[in-house]
Formats: structure tokens, sequence, C-alpha cells
């Protein structure tokens, strides 16, 4: 077999693009960094972004190429990948998943779509500083999100914990999306094209629901169960 | 022997990581342990200075990587503490010198010879970094009382969740409790809220720190600073021993991180 043929290379705005095609993962590694060897001094200093496709890479698969990347002066900074196993673990180490910042459209009224059939990502953890987690469906966390960290999901957003870093609902428009927790004082909360900084609360937290009504952003208790 | 590998990190710059490492070095090394010390900054060594032991460098840890020289001749002897060791940073070189596998393979050959082996992380999360965690059995956090160190030290937590390090332990520095008192600084429970993870020691902010560190002579060095007492119950609780905290450090301390740690 052609090893390089599962390397392909292109130049993008922010970088090199590499895609990566359908080969037992060690092979994969493999095939790139031989191809990277041959081309060492076009590789030098780059920006690489890498499109694995299906690929299920786990945590320590990604921070090894990385660290491996790294030894040869190449900046790992995305990692664009199908599975959503792959998508998580690029972003709990800080990587980018997409190549463009997904630009949320103000205006665009989109079909309101029924909540309950679009797939949800489950987190159970605490998101920390840094991590960005950004998905099409629902998001529902099990833990806090800790200020500094992002949440971007074209449904709704739900925490079961304390929502105290930037989260983003119906991110793509869609007006029905809302977001919950159990404690909620996020830095700041849009849904869809709204925004809404959250003033301090006194007192006990209290469940909460935040929903787009009648072009506002309003809260009202959550009773969830 | 087989050493505990131990890094100090923290993310942002300024907050203690080198005045922990030489202080739990020299109360490490007073209890008659062997104990080497990584200076992990390169380009931007000070451990040594901190140490008292700038004049004496030789070799450095760019010179072992590259085969220039043996660990061991790397290895300069405290001018006090016998049982005490530091491996310095390279001045001249960049972080890309050294790669986390070489920290692995120093580490595992200095397991056999010592008690502790401390590395001090350089600020950021880029590649010196992740040299000094690699080959890490345990990693303490190092903040300060501050929002923006607070955040940087949660980041660098998350990074060690995401690479399934063992979780880290958290050292407050440089804690004003007058200032808590008035409000006017995040206290130990604001810091645990966030961070969540075990806080092995709270040390007050203490002129002396700044002193010994110009002297070369890390304060635990001598008797009675709060500083250097908190340093040493760190030292004593690194080594598995339960310590009470000081009273400064937090009347009913326990009480109230249990309280917070059952919600
Ligand atoms: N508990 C403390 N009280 C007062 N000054 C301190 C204390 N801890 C550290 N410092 C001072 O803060 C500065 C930064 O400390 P340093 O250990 O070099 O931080 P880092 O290694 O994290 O960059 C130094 O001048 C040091 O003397
Ligand atoms: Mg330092």
């Amino acid at each position: 077999m052609d090893e390089t043929s599962l390397v392909q290379i292109k130049g993008i705005r922010e970088g090199l693009l590499v895609s990566l095609g359908d080969a037992a993962w060690p092979v994969l590694q493999e095939a790139l960094l031989l191809y990277i060897e041959q081309q060492a001094l076009f590789f030098k200093g780059a920006r690489l972004a890498l499109e694995v496709g299906n690929q299920i890479l786990k945590v320590a698969d990604l921070s090894a190429l990385r660290d491996v990347l790294s030894e040869r002066g190449i900046i790992l900074w995305a990692v664009i990948s199908d599975s959503p196993t792959t998508e998580s673990a690029s972003q709990l180490l800080g990587l980018a998943t997409r190549l463009h910042k997904a630009r949320p459209s103000q205006e665009a009224v989109q079909p309101v779509k029924g909540l309950d059939d679009e797939a949800a990502l489950w987190v159970h953890k605490t998101l920390r500083s840094g991590v960005r987690v950004e998905y099409a469906g629902h998001v529902v966390i099990v833990g806090d999100v800790n200020p500094g960290a992002e949440v971007i999901a074209g449904g709704s957003v739900l925490v079961w914990g304390r929502l105290r870093g930037v989260v983003h609902a119906g991110a793509e428009g869609n007006q029905s999306a809302v977001v919950c927790a159990l404690d909620l004082s996020p830095t700041q909360l849009r849904i869809a094209g709204k925004i809404a900084v959250s003033p301090r609360r006194e007192g006990k937290p209290q469940p909460e629901m935040i929903k787009l009504k009648d072009g506002r952003l309003q809260a009202e208790s959550w009773h969830p169960g | 022997m087989t050493a505990k590998i131990v890094t100090i990190s923290s993310g942002k710059g300024g907050v203690g990581k080198t005045t922990t490492v030489a202080n739990l070095a020299v109360a490490l090394a007073s209890e008659g342990k062997k104990v080497v010390c990584i200076d992990g900054d390169i380009g931007l060594r000070n451990l040594d200075v901190v140490m008292g032991l700038e004049n004496r460098i030789v070799y450095d840890i760019v010179d072992i990587v590259e085969g220039r020289c043996k660990t061991r001749q790397a290895m300069i002897r405290d001018k006090r503490l016998p049982d005490l060791f530091l491996i310095p940073a390279a001045q001249t070189r960049d972080k890309n010198a050294v790669s986390p596998s070489d920290m692995i393979r120093l580490c595992d050959e200095l397991r056999a010879e010592v008690d502790w082996v401390l590395i001090d992380s350089p600020a950021g999360i880029e590649r010196g970094f992740r040299n000094a965690i690699a080959p890490a059995d345990r990693v303490l956090i190092v903040t300060n009382p501050e929002m923006s160190a607070v955040r940087d030290a949660d980041r660098v937590i998350g990074l060690l969740e995401a690479e399934e390090k063992a979780a880290p332990s958290l050292i407050l520095n440089r804690l004003n409790p007058s200032l808590v008192r008035r409000g006017d600084m995040l206290s130990v429970e604001d810091v645990y809220d966030l961070l969540r993870i075990e806080v092995i020691g709270i040390v007050p902010e203490d002129e002396n720190v700044i002193m010994a560190s110009n002297k070369g002579m890390p304060l635990t060095l001598e008797g009675k600073s709060r500083a250097g007492q908190a340093f040493r119950n760190i030292a004593r609780r690194l080594a598995g021993e339960q310590v009470p905290f000081l009273e400064l450090e937090a009347q009913n301390l326990w009480e109230r991180l249990a309280r917070l740690g059952r919600k």
C-alpha cells in the first residue's frame, strides 16, 4: 500500500489542513510522520489542523501525537472529527474542533425543530477554564461549568451543577432552545441572537431555566424531574 | 530507593512555584531525605538563584539530555544540606531542547537514587509545562488568592484531568488573613469552592520569603517564620503525615472544607 496516499495536505487560512485516510490509527500516525519527515522544511513551524474522519481517538492518543509533532516543531491546534469521542477528547485538550468559529446567525429565523428528537451530548465532568464544548444538538453537563469555560449548543443546555462560564444555546438560531442549571450565574448567557449578563444573585441558589420569550430572555424557576 | 516525582505547576507566572520547590526541597532534605530539584524553566532559569547555587553551575539539564555529561555531573550539591541536589535549567537554550520523553527517562534514572524529585514547572501550558508534568507521580498546583491566578490553576487542573493524571493538590500561597477578613481577598473557601481539589498547604504572605530568596537562602532553612513553618508542614503532608493547619491558615478550615466537600 502506498502509505503517503493516506495523507492529504492543503493550505488553509489558519495553516495546514491534513486529512487522514481510512486505516488503523498506528498506521495513519506512522504515515503522517513519514510524510512530515520527507517534507521537514515545509512543515517546520507549521500550525496543523488534522481531519481524522470516524477515527475514535482518546485523550492519550491525541496528546501523544501532539507531543511527537511538537518535537518536530509543529503545532497541532485543531482536530476535526465525526466521532463524538474524538471530538470531546480534543476539546478536553484545548484543541479546536472546527476550522472556523461557528458564526451564530443573528437574524435568521429557522424553523423550530422539536428539541426532543435531536441527539444530546452528555458530559460527565466539571468543565474547567479554557475548555470549549461545541455540539450541534443539546448538551447535558453533569458537573459545573467554571468561569472561563464555554458551552455552545445548537439545541438546549442543561447543567446539573453550577453554571458560571459562558453558555450559548440555540447557537444556529434556534429560538426555542433553553438553558437550565441548578445554580445559574453565568459570565454570559445567550440564546439564539439574544445576550444576557446575569445580575448578581443574592441568597441561596435556585434551579432556574432561561427561555427566549417575546424577544427577551426570561428566567423562571426550574423543577427538574 | 524509589523516588516520588512531584511537579510544582500553576499556569500563571509569579505565584510562587520556584519558592515552593526550593522550600519543600529544603524541608524534605532537613528530615534526612535525599532530594533532587529539577529546574524545568529552560531559558529562564532561576531556581539556582533562589537556592543560592548559581555560582556552582557547570552542566545543566540540556547537557544531560544531549549526552554531554552524566546525570550525576549535573547534580549540584547544596552548600548546607548534603542530601539536597539541583539539576539546573539551561540558560541559553529554548524549551524545545528537552522533550517529555527525555524528562521521563531522566526521572526514571533518578528514581533509584533518591527519595524525592521536585520539578519546577515554567508558567504557561506549552511545551515546558508538558515536559514538567510528563514524569510526575504527583502534581502540586500553586495559586494565589486572586481571580486570574485561580482561573489559570483551574485551566491546568483541567489539562491534568484530560491527561488522566492523578488528581493534583493545591497550595494557596500569599494569603493575607487580614485582607480576607476585610473581604478584600479571596478566602481559602472561595478558592476551594471553585477548584475542588485537595488543599495540601496554605502559605501566608510573608516578606521574609522575598528577603530569603534574594539571599539565596530558602527561609525554611531557618527557624521561625510563618511561611517557613507552612512549607515544612506541606513537606510533612507530602510524606503522608497528618498535620493540622496553622491557626492563621484558617480557623476550623477542615470543618468548612468538609462541609463544602459534602455538597
Ligand atoms: N508567601 C510569600 N510571601 C511573600 N512573597 C512571596 C511569597 N511567595 C512568593 N513570593 C515572592 O513572589 C515572587 C514570585 O515567586 P516565584 O517563586 O519566583 O514565582 P514563580 O516561580 O511561580 O514564577 C518572588 O519575588 C517571591 O519572593
Ligand atoms: Mg519560577
